[in-house]
């Protein structure tokens, strides 16, 4: 058999993933109809008038959360993730492939639709470029953490309430930022220093987490 | 040093030697526990403003100093844990984080204590409380993800991990109060600036730190003994240690 490199073995893996999603096509509506959902929610507790970008930002966290403890757990159920770590091939990229595959499942959808949400709330049309680039880069950490908590819970019986207990508070960082470079764009400020380090958050996000997901994984196949 | 690096990691030599710091660490502690208090109770002047409701001060600035400072402990541990799977990295660990969270516990109720009469209310939602009551959930977390797991070991380095990735929010509490403009007063001590307390009321407050943080040192430590003592039950040495008694 033929020795595949690292880029094809990731194209495989990434390929595999995205043929697993489309299968169940109705997955894709589900971070998108919870999105508009929740955020439908806001005006029935507060009121008709919801004047705050945060609320945006806030349903944005709890999306990608309702589906990062699933992230691993088929793979784990049906074998897969222990040939993946058994595979010569690094843990490091392999964990970045599934994390974009739920990336494009999760917040890319949830970045495009948001243009449409700010109208809804009546956000000032220059607060909508710097919207959808803070979920385009914010998402990506969220999937990234999200996937360390789904890492170090997949072994357990019950891990699903425990994720969202355990990531929640390391969601923190990302909803400041990603906040605040929406607000900065409202108060018609410059937007650009807290996307800067939004994006910086990301940058060190890809480099670190995944050596979290790798050794999270080792931990929960061991057991 | 490396050769006393490597005895730490043996139960029994660890439970004698941390027996016999605890023998001198906890009266020591109490005692200036007592003397910090009654310094800062009873012989500082009230404050210009907030009269004697400042004096919470003593228990609230020492706690969250401390409950800060035990996080780091707690994800050094996680990582020695980790990266050399020690036991003892494990059970201290383990120890440190009920105490942690403790502290944070402390330092929450009693800053809504001292934020009644000089906010005029319980709880405010400014940058520190609130990073405050996360730094509560990080630890609340740790806990929480170790308890889970069945197989002793494993949920240590998987709450090790945990730790570990939660470090990067503690520069953000820390930095809270400097970043955004809050209700919560910058910090007031500061290495290179000096201190903005008045040095009658900064020198007892410098104590209460200090002895929260051998107090701290204390509940660890006699934490990770019953720990030992738990785990090791069905070895020699705990046997001999119970029969002797």
């Amino acid at each position: 058999m033929r020795e595949l490199g690292m880029l094809e073995y990731l194209q495989r893996i990434v390929r595999r993933q995205f043929i697993l999603a489309f299968r169940v096509p109705s997955e894709f509506a589900i971070p998108i109809s919870f999105f508009i959902m929740v955020l439908a929610l806001f005006p029935l507790g507060f009121g008709p008038v919801v004047k705050n970008s945060g609320v945006i930002w806030i349903v944005a966290l709890l999306a990608s959360l309702l589906s990062s403890d699933r992230i691993f757990k088929q793979d784990y159920d049906d074998g897969t993730l222990d040939q993946l770590l058994m595979s010569p091939q690094s843990l490091f990229g392999s964990s970045l492939a599934y994390i974009f595959v739920h990336w494009s499942q999760t917040g890319l959808p949830l970045a495009l639709i948001s243009p449409l949400v700010a109208i809804m709330f009546d956000l000032p049309g220059s607060a909508i470029l710097p919207l959808v680039v803070s979920l385009l880069i914010g998402t990506v950490v969220l999937s990234l953490i999200g996937a360390i908590g789904a890492a170090l819970t997949v072994g357990l019986r019950k891990g699903g309430a425990l994720v969202s207990l355990i990531i929640l508070p390391l969601y923190v960082p990302v909803l400041i930022f990603g906040k605040a470079s929406v607000e900065a764009a409202i108060q018609g400020s410059f937007f650009s220093p807290p996307l800067a380090l939004l994006t910086a958050l990301a940058c060190g996000a890809v480099a670190f987490a995944p050596f979290a997901i790798g050794a999270g994984l080792r931990i929960s196949m061991e057991i | 040093m490396w050769k006393f690096f490597h005895k730490l990691g043996s139960p029994p030599w660890f439970y004698s030697i941390a027996g016999a710091i605890l023998r001198w660490l906890v009266p020591i502690t109490l005692f200036l526990l007592i003397v910090g208090y009654a310094w800062g109770l009873l012989f500082t002047a009230p404050d210009f403003r907030q009269g004697n409701s400042y004096r919470i001060m003593y228990v609230h600035v020492p706690a969250a100093v401390v409950a800060l400072a035990g996080y780091y402990v707690m994800a050094l541990a996680g990582a020695i844990c980790i990266i050399w799977n020690m036991k003892m990295a494990e059970i201290a660990m383990r120890a440190t984080a009920p105490v942690g969270a403790l502290l944070t516990l402390i330092a929450l109720v009693t800053g809504g204590i001292w934020g009644k009469p000089t906010w005029g209310a319980w709880w405010v939602w400014d940058a520190r409380t609130t990073s405050m009551l996360i730094l509560l959930f990080l630890y609340i977390g740790v806990i929480v993800l170790y308890e889970a797991y069945e197989d002793k070991s494993g949920g240590s380095r998987a709450a090790g991990i945990l730790a570990l990735v939660g470090t990067v929010n503690i520069p953000i509490i820390y930095k809270s109060v400097d970043w955004w403009y809050s209700l919560h007063q910058p910090a007031s001590i500061t290495f290179t600036g000096g201190s903005a307390i008045e040095s009658s009321m900064l020198y007892p407050l410098l104590l209460m730190i200090t002895v929260f943080y051998s107090l701290f040192t204390c509940c660890v430590l006699a934490n990770m003994r019953v720990s030992l003592i738990k785990r090791e039950s069905r070895s020699s040495w705990v046997r001999t240690l119970v029969e002797e008694d």
